[in-house]
C-alpha cells in the first residue's frame, strides 16, 4: 500500500472532484485544482478532452468541447499538472479515452506523465488483455492504472480485474454515462459489497453524485465519491460571468462543509 | 489465408473491443448470441425465409450492356442491393440482427444512421416484429436526407437528432452507445455497419455475405467463371465485405473498396481514411484507420454522400488492406454525382450517393480492361433518397 493514491482514501470518506483540464481556460482549471485540493479532494481526476467520448453526459461532452477548443491536449495537460504539483502534494489520476494517449504514444506519456507528477490513469474504453497491458507499461514508471467495474460486471470480471488493479477500484454507480442523478442506485451498494470480496483497495463510487447527501450516503459502504458533471456544470454555469473558482468553492462548500474534509492538502504559495 | 478474426474479434491489429466496463457484459451476452444463432439450422431457415419473402433475394445480377458499351472495355455487372426491400443492402443485416434481439427477449431497439438507408430498414423490421425503435441521427444528416427522416417516422420510429460534434455518423453513434449503456436491460444496438466493437464487424460481415455469395454463384451461372474484378463503396464497409467475403480465397479476383475522396485532399475535406497519411487509432469500440488530428482527436469529414461520412472505417478493411488482399481507391464528390447521372441516364437505374461511388471508380477502370474481362460493381442501394439533393446540387453548382 505504498501507492500514494491508495494512501490518500485509505481512511474511507474520501472526496474525488472531476475536472477536465483547461475548462473555462488553463488559469482558471489550475486555480480550481488548487482549490479542490486545499478544500479536501483525496485525489483529483484531471479529464483529458477528446473529441468523442461515448462515456459521457451533456455537461462533460460540452466541457471536452470547450477545452478543445481552447487547444488543449494531453501536453497541456501535463503542463497543468505539474504546475498543480508544484503548490500541492494532492495525487493525480488523468481521465482519458484511449485514442489521445496511444497518440501521443504510451512509452513517452509514462516518461512525461511521472515529471508532471501523475499518480495514475484512467481509460475509459481500455479492458481485459489491453488495460492489463496498459497497466503493466504504466506500473513501471510508478503510475497506477486505475481500473472501473460496472454493476453488469460478472464476479469472475471482478476477480481479475481486482487481482490486476492498482490505486483504488472505480465503481460506477449504474449503467449509463456520467452526469447528475437524482439518487444514487442501489445497484452501487450492491456492487461495493461484491468488489470488497475481491480486494483491500479504497473503492470509490462514481456517476450520478452531486449532493452533500449522496455524498455521505456513499460514505457508508464506500470509502470515497467521484463528483464530476456537478462540478462542471458550475463552470459551465460561470461562462458569462467568469467566476468559475468562486462558483466552485461555494458548490464545494454545500458538497462538503470544511469540517468534514478528513484530509486537507496543503496547497503552498496559494492564492486562495 | 486466413480471414477469420480471433475469438477477441482481432484480425491481426485490427478490431477488438475497447468500450467502458458496462458494455462489456451485453458485448458478451450478444456474442454468446451471435455464436449460438450461426449453428442454429432454424435461426438460418427464419433469416433466410425473411430474406426472400419480405426483401424479395435473391437481387438480380445484371449484365449493364449499355454502361459498358458507354465505357468501353470490361462487361459490367451490377449486383442490385437497390433492389432490396427499402432499397438498400442494409436490411440484410437488420434481419438477421433482429432475428438475434429477438431471441435475446430485447424489446426496444436503438440505432445509428447516416443516410438514413439503415435507419429505414431498422425502423422496418422493428414495425415488422412490432419493437419500440429509436433511431439517432446527425443534424446535418436530418438535413440531408429528410426523405428518410419522414419515412422511419412513418414506420413508427422515433428520430432523435444529434447536435454534437459533426453532426453525422460518428456523431449518431456516440449517441446511439450512450443510449445502449444506458438501458442494458432491455435495449439491444442494431449496428447498422462492419464496425464497433466485437462481435460487430464479424457478425455485420456474416448477414451481409450473402451478397457475394448470391453474386459468386451468379456470375458463374451467368458467365461460367469467376469475376476479374470487384467493385464497392466502403462507408463503414458493411457492403463491399458483405460482396467481397465469399470471394477472398479466389485468388484470380481483384478487388477495389471505394472511399469518399469529397472535395479535397486536406483533413477534414474527404473521408479517405485509407489516402496518403492515413493512421491507426481507436474510435468508437474498434482499432482500424481512422482520420485524426495529432492530438488523436477525430477528424470532421466531408463527403456529399452521407453514408460514407464517417471517421474510420471496419477493421476487417484494415486488415485486408494491409494484408494487399483488397485495394482501396476515391472518387470525388463531383465524379460521384457525375456517376449518378450516368448510370441513371444509360440503364434506367438511379444509384445512391454511395453506390454511385463504385460506378464512378468502375468508369474509370472499364476502359482498361478488356473486353472479355468481368467486372462486378454493386449497387449497395438506390438513389431515390438523394434525388432532392443531387437536384439542389445540380442546379445550385454545389454548396
Ligand atoms: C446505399 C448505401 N450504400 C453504402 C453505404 C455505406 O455503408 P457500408 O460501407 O457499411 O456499406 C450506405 C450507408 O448508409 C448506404 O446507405
Amino acid at each position: 500500500m505504498s501507492d500514494r493514491i491508495t494512501q490518500s482514501l485509505k481512511n474511507g470518506r474520501g472526496f474525488i472532484p472531476f475536472v477536465t483540464a483547461g475548462d473555462p481556460d488553463d488559469a482558471s482549471s489550475l486555480e480550481i485544482c488548487k482549490l479542490l485540493a486545499e478544500r479536501g479532494a483525496s485525489v483529483i481526476e484531471l479529464g483529458v478532452p477528446f473529441s468523442d467520448p461515448m462515456a459521457d453526459g451533456v455537461v462533460i461532452q460540452r466541457s471536452s468541447q470547450r477545452a478543445l477548443e481552447n487547444g488543449v491536449n494531453l501536453t497541456r495537460v501535463l503542463s497543468l499538472a505539474s504546475k498543480l504539483r508544484a503548490s500541492s502534494d494532492v495525487p493525480v489520476v488523468l481521465f482519458s479515452y484511449l485514442n489521445p494517449i496511444l497518440r501521443f504514444g504510451i512509452e513517452e506519456l509514462c516518461a512525461e506523465a511521472k515529471r508532471s507528477g501523475i499518480d495514475g490513469v484512467l481509460i475509459v474504453d481500455a479492458v481485459d488483455s489491453e488495460a492489463r497491458e496498459l497497466s503493466e507499461m504504466f506500473a513501471k514508471h510508478d503510475i497506477s492504472l486505475i481500473s472501473l467495474v460496472a454493476p453488469t460486471t460478472s464476479d469472475e470480471r471482478l476477480e481479475k480485474i481486482c487481482r490486476n488493479a492498482r490505486g483504488f477500484i472505480y465503481a460506477v454507480s449504474t449503467a449509463g454515462v456520467t452526469g447528475a442523478r437524482g439518487s444514487i442506485s442501489n445497484d452501487a451498494e450492491r456492487l461495493v459489497a461484491r468488489v470488497r470480496k475481491f480486494t483491500d483497495l479504497p473503492i470509490a463510487v462514481g456517476f450520478g453524485i452531486s449532493t452533500h447527501e449522496q455524498i455521505e450516503a456513499v460514505w457508508k459502504f464506500a470509502d470515497a465519491a467521484v463528483v464530476g458533471s456537478a462540478i462542471v456544470a458550475e463552470i459551465e454555469a460561470s461562462l458569462e460571468t467568469q467566476d468559475a473558482v468562486s462558483r466552485v468553492e461555494a458548490l464545494i462548500d454545500h458538497l462538503l462543509p470544511l469540517q468534514m474534509a478528513t484530509h486537507t492538502h496543503k496547497v503552498e504559495g496559494s492564492q486562495l | 489465408m486466413n480471414f477469420e478474426p480471433d475469438n477477441k474479434g482481432y484480425w491481426g491489429e485490427f478490431g477488438g473491443r475497447f468500450v467502458p466496463e458496462t458494455l462489456v457484459a451485453p458485448l458478451d451476452e450478444l456474442n454468446d448470441a451471435f455464436l449460438a444463432s450461426r449453428d442454429d439450422p432454424e435461426f438460418h431457415a427464419e433469416l433466410a425465409t425473411l430474406l426472400r419473402h419480405y426483401s424479395g433475394r435473391p437481387t438480380p445480377l445484371y449484365f449493364a450492356k449499355r454502361l459498358g458499351e458507354e465505357l468501353g472495355g470490361a462487361q459490367i455487372f451490377l449486383k442490385r442491393e437497390d433492389l432490396n426491400h427499402t432499397g438498400a443492402h442494409k436490411i440484410n443485416n437488420c434481419l438477421g440482427q433482429i432475428l438475434l434481439a429477438r431471441r435475446m427477449g430485447k424489446t426496444r431497439i436503438v440505432a445509428e444512421t447516416g443516410a438514413g438507408q439503415h435507419g429505414v430498414a431498422t425502423a422496418t423490421v422493428c414495425a415488422l416484429f412490432g419493437l419500440k425503435c429509436v433511431v439517432y441521427m446527425g443534424s446535418e444528416d436530418i438535413r440531408r436526407q429528410e426523405l428518410n427522416v419522414f419515412r422511419m417516422q412513418l414506420l413508427g420510429a422515433e428520430v432523435r437528432a444529434v447536435d454534437t460534434g459533426s453532426r453525422t455518423l460518428k456523431d449518431a453513434i456516440n449517441d446511439a452507445l450512450r443510449d445502449w449503456v444506458t438501458n442494458i436491460v432491455d435495449t439491444y444496438y442494431l449496428l447498422g455497419s462492419a464496425l464497433g466493437p466485437h462481435p460487430y464487424p464479424l457478425m455485420v460481415r456474416e448477414f451481409q455475405s450473402v451478397i457475394g455469395r448470391e453474386a459468386r454463384k451468379q456470375i458463374v451461372e451467368h458467365t461460367g467463371k469467376l469475376p476479374d474484378q470487384l467493385v464497392a463503396c466502403v462507408g463503414g464497409g458493411s457492403n463491399a465485405i458483405g460482396l467481397f467475403h465469399p470471394f477472398l480465397n479466389d485468388e484470380g479476383v481483384r478487388m477495389t473498396g471505394v472511399e469518399a475522396g469529397g472535395r479535397g485532399i486536406g483533413l477534414g475535406e474527404h473521408a479517405a481514411r485509407f489516402a496518403k497519411g492515413a493512421s491507426v487509432g481507436v474510435l468508437q469500440g474498434t482499432r482500424s484507420y481512422v482520420l485524426q488530428d495529432d492530438d488523436g482527436n477525430i477528424a470532421a469529414t466531408h463527403s456529399v454522400s452521407a453514408g460514407l461520412d464517417y471517421a474510420s472505417v471496419g477493421p476487417e478493411h484494415s486488415y485486408l488492406r494491409d494484408a494487399g488482399r483488397i485495394e482501396y481507391a476515391s472518387v470525388s464528390d463531383s465524379e460521384a454525382l457525375e456517376a449518378f447521372q450516368m448510370l441513371s441516364r444509360t440503364e434506367g437505374i438511379i444509384p445512391a450517393l454511395e453506390s454511385a461511388h463504385a460506378i464512378a471508380y468502375a468508369a474509370k477502370i472499364a476502359p482498361k480492361m478488356s473486353q472479355d474481362q468481368i467486372m462486378i460493381v454493386n449497387v449497395s442501394g438506390r438513389g431515390d433518397k438523394d434525388v432532392d439533393s443531387v437536384r439542389q446540387l445540380i442546379n445550385g453548382g454545389g454548396r
